[in-house]
């Protein structure tokens, strides 16, 4: 899962302090695994350096240094673009897509778009597994039979992911 | 979205039922030759989507457009003709006459359209061994298991080599090895004879037998090929 | 061991009982909570079985009702089988007074006192009526009071007194009337008698019944409630396919085998008691509507009708319990099980020889019975028991046989032919008992009732014998005693007179005696009879050639009819005109006549009422009527067609000569009225039987279709035209139905070939009403496809594919 775009994602509400940025990331997704704040630095560096966020100010305290920062207009396309394009379908995506979801509830983005594509997407897999299916040997059919198993439950995920879009939003905006 | 050369072009559709909208503004088009599922949650219209496309419900409002002709237009006698001799009919569960044999209930759609008995059953017969369930041909529906009896009814469905086959949760009531396994022999058929194919499902793995989805939610179509 | 057993044994058995109990209530419960389909379910069934409760009742009344009816009707007989009673000072003088008004009968009897002392009054009647002074029954009351009574107010010369009292009519539309006249009154009446006590005393068991009609009554009781019990048979089992459905649901939660069936058998015994419950109701109302029913001048009281005890009682056990049978027997052939009904997939086929052995043996009890029912032959209990065991045999068997055909017809028909009948045939072959069941009455209704018919309709050719009277020459026939010749052509002059009387021939007739005593019986003298009238009058009665007033015309008697040597009329004869006052010759105050030598010997001619006359004619130049001792006046009167009620005007003038009024309405046969009610009865009865049978078999049609609401929905989804399923519900009636009549018509010709030999009749099929039981058939296939009609349709709308 991309931290980067999730951290982006993030600052779209306004600019934060790294800290504030990993207290809204662990709040959000990082219930079994909170980021460490030298991953929060690294990341936020890289993306500095690729100009998708800029340094809003710089706090001077007692402890360590604290930048604030804001996200450029690079970095909003970056995250319209991590939205739009579907996963590459593969078992256990759901906490990417559980991110993107929420991401795009708080930045006010369509998320049933998003939903409707990725199933799309899964679709189109499902579709050549299908046929890979019907023109291979028992084998080929076994291990198609069990990716599309798993593509299955995905999908039946972002049914009702779709399906509960409105609870969901509530929950997040609040 | 009415891509020219469809067979079969659904506009605006509405439909409400009572109180409850089943259909609100859908938009539909299938090519010959084509398969696409329409899939949704439950109570989101699939089956009426289906039923207003293939003429047996008549819309509220909107426009159904077969090979050029209206289907909204026409008479029910005349839409009964229609669904006699171009459409076929796949359902989920209850579809075979009980009482006549599985040939006969094959044979009974060229029947009802005047063929001779001896004929039709021949050609029932030559259908069904396409589908692999020519043991049961003289076996009643109560006497086959489930799966023989939905490829029966698939049989019936493509006996009179119908331009457009709807089949509403085709393997709904099947385990999924004979769910795939009718799936595979629907495809398959309809593909060689070019018949269009409407396939309303709510699994995605008997949609993954489509050429393209479409989404029905809410009361509306979503032709998920346009959605990239 | 068994010792120890049966104290364990006790409280199992009681817990067995209250296990029952508690499984019956729950049916009980369930054909009432089940929503509004068990609702409707039990509706049904009690409907059903109520219709049959209700004929079964009014069947069990029919003995009761015909004891009252008779007991009262005995009360007030005026002829005993006591020797002839002499007048006296308490006897009554009286003579029935009977007459017509349009189709109906009224019977009256006029009476006056012979001496001074306390003559018995009629039962009903408080005191006698006083010459010129009626009692009439309430029907007849309220007749006299209607417009429609007017014409027949006239024909009473009476003051209305009272009203007769329930006691003295057999039936609340009775017609009759007590009248006194005056003693002198009673010249003017034929027949007289007198009377000391009213009513007759039943000597041991009364006369046995005519052994034929014995038959007819067994045999119409097994047609007439066979169906019915039939019927509540199959009432039990409406909507029985939903109810086993339901307790499969019951089986899923855990009730097992026998549990489902004593829920069933609750559920079926509660419709059944609400059914006796309906059928007594329902019993209550026929019964309050009967008073005002008058079938063939029979009519009871509401308080006739009632059940014999033990038959009630049998109806009130025997339905319920039959229900509870029904119920389990059709369980048997099922399978509950948690998962839905089974139905034992190849149902084992029906075996033809019990079938067979059923009316086979019935014609082997009723075979050696022919000729054993005839008039001469008294009939013996044995054979009545014999009969009756028969017949049903023979109905039961030919009902029983029908599944059999059913199935085996069905079996070959082999999916051959068009869709509709495809579709009929396969259901057919799949199910055929619930068709069969269906139609099973229709067999023992028709056979039945066909057999009957053929019995009566040669009952009736015998009955219906001609009369030889010829209504072409007249209509009316009057006989009016009169006192002189002047008198008798009064009363000529009067029928001439009255209104829609467009010809009258009058003679008057007398008799003249030898002049010795007879041989055989000296207390008396040969008779002959002395008639006169003018010439076209006498043309009636002989032929005669040239006739003018002054001629006098003599018929021979036919060679037996004096005793040898006693031939005393003859021309040129003399012979005695003088008769005493109880009408005997009287040889000792003689008045002589000589019979012309110069008579014309002629032929006779039959009169219009078929008698033919002998002795002398003469017009009235040639013998002066007055010289007549106590002579008649016959009148023979055509009445005019375009009159309406020219025969009450008739009556009406037949009143005023005399009390007795004696008129007669001519026709050339004696129509047995009362077996062209009977079978009118018998068509009315097979009608509602059958009708009967096509509410079940609606019901069963309906049942059926909607059991298969989708498959009908998906048939219309491909295009199924509304008339291939149209007449595929047709063929399925018409096929049992077709085959049901054929079986019903080939054991009622069976039936009715025995029972005509049985009673010594040649065989004769009664082709009309063969035709009329087909007609019915055809019409109850048609009025079940009809009535399944609408709902098929509505259920061939898409929206029965919207069920998931």
């Amino acid at each position: 899962m991309s931290i980067g775009h999730t951290l982006l994602g993030l600052l779209e509400g306004g600019p934060r302090h790294g800290y504030d940025l990993k207290r809204a990331f662990d709040e959000r997704f990082g219930h079994d695994r909170p980021l460490h704040y030298g991953q929060v630095y690294s990341t936020m560096s890289r993306l500095l350096k690729n100009g998708l966020v800029e340094v809003d100010g710089i706090e001077h305290g007692g402890g360590p240094e604290r930048k604030r920062y804001a996200i450029t207009d690079a970095g909003i396309t970056d995250v319209e673009h991590w939205l739009t394009e579907p996963e590459k379908p593969e078992p256990y995506l759901q906490s990417v897509l559980y991110t993107k979801v929420v991401i795009a509830l708080l930045t006010g983005r369509d998320a049933a778009d998003l939903l409707d594509v990725q199933r799309a997407e899964h679709l189109r897999l499902m579709r050549e597994l299908t046929q890979r299916k019907r023109d291979g040997d028992l084998s080929d059919q076994l291990i198609c039979d069990h990716a599309l198993f798993h593509l299955e439950a995905d999908l039946r995920w972002l049914e009702l992911t779709a399906a509960r879009l409105g609870q969901l939003a509530k929950a997040v905006r609040s | 979205m009415t891509p020219a050369g469809s067979l079969l072009i659904a506009t605006s559709l509405n439909k409400t039922y009572g109180h409850t909208p089943a259909l609100d503004g859908a938009d539909f088009s299938i090519h010959p030759g084509e398969v696409v599922a329409v899939m949704g949650p439950s109570g989101s219209g699939k089956s009426t989507l289906l039923h207003c496309l293939a003429g047996i419900v008549r819309p509220d409002s909107g426009t159904v457009q077969y090979n050029g002709r209206e289907l909204t237009a026409m008479s029910d006698s005349e839409r009964s003709g229609l669904r006699r001799g171009e459409f076929g009919f796949v359902f989920q569960f209850g579809q075979l006459v009980p009482e006549l044999s599985c040939v006969e209930n094959v044979a009974l759609p060229l029947r009802l359209n005047g063929a001779k008995r001896k004929e039709a059953e021949a050609r029932a017969e030559s259908w069904m061994e396409r589908l692999e369930v020519a043991d049961v041909a003289h076996k009643r529906p109560g006497e086959v298991s489930g799966g023989q009896g939905q490829r029966v009814a698939v049989a019936r469905s493509l006996v009179t080599s119908p331009r457009v086959l709807f089949a509403d949760e085709p393997t709904g009531a099947l385990d999924s090895l004979n769910g795939e396994r009718v799936m595979e022999l629907l495809t398959e058929a309809a593909r060689e004879s070019r018949t269009a194919v409407v396939l309303v499902t709510h699994e995605a793995r008997v949609a993954a037998y489509s050429d393209r989805e479409v989404v029905v939610r809410d009361g509306k179509a979503r032709d998920m090929a346009g959605v990239r | 061991m068994s010792g120890q057993d049966a104290p364990a044994q006790e409280p199992r058995a009681r817990v067995s009982v209250a296990r029952w109990a508690a499984d019956l209530a729950m049916g009980a419960r369930f054909a009432v909570t089940g929503g509004r389909e068990s609702w409707a379910r039990t509706i049904m069934t009690a409907v059903g079985v109520g219709l049959g409760v209700v004929l079964l009742l009014v069947a069990s009344s029919v003995p009761t009702a015909y004891q009252q009816r008779n007991e009262r009707g005995d009360a007030r007989a005026t002829l005993s089988y006591a020797s002839k009673v002499k007048a006296g000072p308490d006897t009554l003088h009286l003579s029935d007074a009977n007459t017509d008004f349009r189709d109906r009968e009224i019977a009256g009897i006029v009476m006056a006192p012979d001496g001074d002392g306390s003559p018995p009054s009629p039962p009903g009647v408080d005191r006698l009526p006083a010459a010129g002074e009626m009692w009439v029954s309430p029907a007849l009351k309220k007749l006299l009071d209607s417009g429609d009574g007017k014409l027949l107010r006239d024909r009473f010369p009476y003051r209305t007194a009272g009203v007769i009292g329930d006691s003295g009519l057999s039936g609340p539309n009775d017609l009759s009337y007590y009248a006194g006249i005056s003693p002198k009154a009673f010249d003017h009446v034929n027949s007289d008698y007198h009377l000391a006590q009213w009513g007759i005393q039943k000597k041991g068991e009364g006369e046995p019944l005519n052994p034929a009609l014995l038959l007819l009554i067994i045999v119409g009781c097994v047609v007439l409630l066979l169906p019915v019990l039939i019927f509540i048979a199959t009432a039990t089992r409406f909507g029985g396919e939903r109810r086993d459905r339901r307790l499969a649901a019951l089986r899923l939660v855990g009730a097992d085998t026998h549990m489902t069936r004593r829920i069933a058998a609750g559920e079926s015994l509660f419709g059944a008691l609400l059914g006796l419950a309906v059928g007594t109701g329902l019993f209550l109302l026929v019964r309050v509507f009967i008073e005002g029913v008058v079938v063939w001048d029979i009519s009871f009281f509401a308080s006739d009708i009632v059940p014999a005890a033990p038959l009630a009682l049998a109806i009130a056990v025997a339905v319920p319990a039959s229900a509870v049978m029904v119920t389990l027997l059709a369980l048997r052939g099922i399978a509950i099980e948690p998962l839905g009904v089974v139905r034992n997939a190849r149902p084992k086929r029906r075996r033809l020889w019990w079938r067979l052995l059923l009316p086979l043996l019935g014609i082997a009890l009723l075979a050696p019975l022919a000729g054993g029912f005839q008039a001469t032959s008294g009939g013996s209990d044995t054979k009545a028991y014999q009969a009756a065991a028969g017949a049903v045999l023979l109905l039961v068997g030919v009902t029983a046989l029908l599944p059999w055909v059913i199935e085996a017809v069905v079996e070959r028909f082999g999916g051959k032919g068009s869709v509709p009948w495809q579709l009929a045939t396969r259901r057919l072959q799949l199910s055929s008992g619930t068709a069969s069941r269906a139609v099973s009455g229709i067999t023992v209704a028709v056979a039945g009732a066909l057999a009957l018919q053929m019995l009566f309709a040669s009952v009736q050719a015998r009955d219906s014998h001609s009369t030889g009277q010829d209504p072409r020459r007249a209509q009316m026939m009057a006989n009016v005693p009169v006192s002189t010749g002047a008198e008798a052509r009064d009363a000529f002059e009067r029928y001439r007179a009255t209104k829609g009387v467009r010809e009258m021939l009058g003679v008057t007739e007398g008799y003249v005696s030898a002049l010795h005593h007879s041989k055989d019986d000296p207390s008396t003298a040969p008779e002959a009879s002395l008639t006169v009238a003018d010439c076209p009058s006498l043309r009636e009665v002989a032929h005669i050639r040239s006739c003018k007033d002054g001629d006098s015309f003599f018929i021979d008697a036919p060679p037996d009819y004096y005793a040898a040597g006693e031939k005393f009329a003859k021309p040129g004869a003399q012979v005695n005109l003088a008769f005493d006052d109880e009408g005997m010759p009287d040889l000792r105050h003689k008045k002589l006549w000589t019979i012309p030598a110069s008579i014309k010997v002629v032929k006779s001619r039959v009169d219009p009422i078929g008698s033919e006359r002998t002795g002398v004619l003469a017009t009235p130049g040639a013998f002066d009527v007055a010289k007549l001792a106590r002579p008649h006046a016959v009148a023979m009167i055509r009445t005019d067609p375009k009159v309406p009620d020219a025969t009450e005007y008739v009556r009406n003038t037949s009143a005023a000569l005399s009390p007795a009024m004696d008129v007669m309405r001519l026709s050339s046969t004696a129509q047995s009225d009362e077996f062209t009610v009977i079978r009118k009865a018998l068509f009315i009865g097979a009608t509602a039987t059958l009708l009967l049978i096509g509410a079940s078999m609606i019901v069963t049609t309906l049942e059926q279709l909607r059991e298969r609401k989708r498959l009908l929905s998906v048939l219309v989804a491909f295009g199924t035209r509304r008339t291939t399923l149209s007449w595929s519900v047709l063929w399925q009636t018409a096929v049992p139905v077709v085959l049901g009549l054929a079986l019903s018509i080939a054991g009622g010709l069976a039936l009715g070939t025995l029972l005509l030999k049985m009673v010594g009749q040649p065989l004769a099929v009664d082709w009309s009403g063969l035709g009329a039981m087909t007609g019915i058939g055809g019409g109850v296939i048609l009025l079940v496809t009809l009535v399944s009609l609408p709902p098929l349709w509505r259920m061939m709308r898409p929206e029965g594919l919207r069920t998931e």
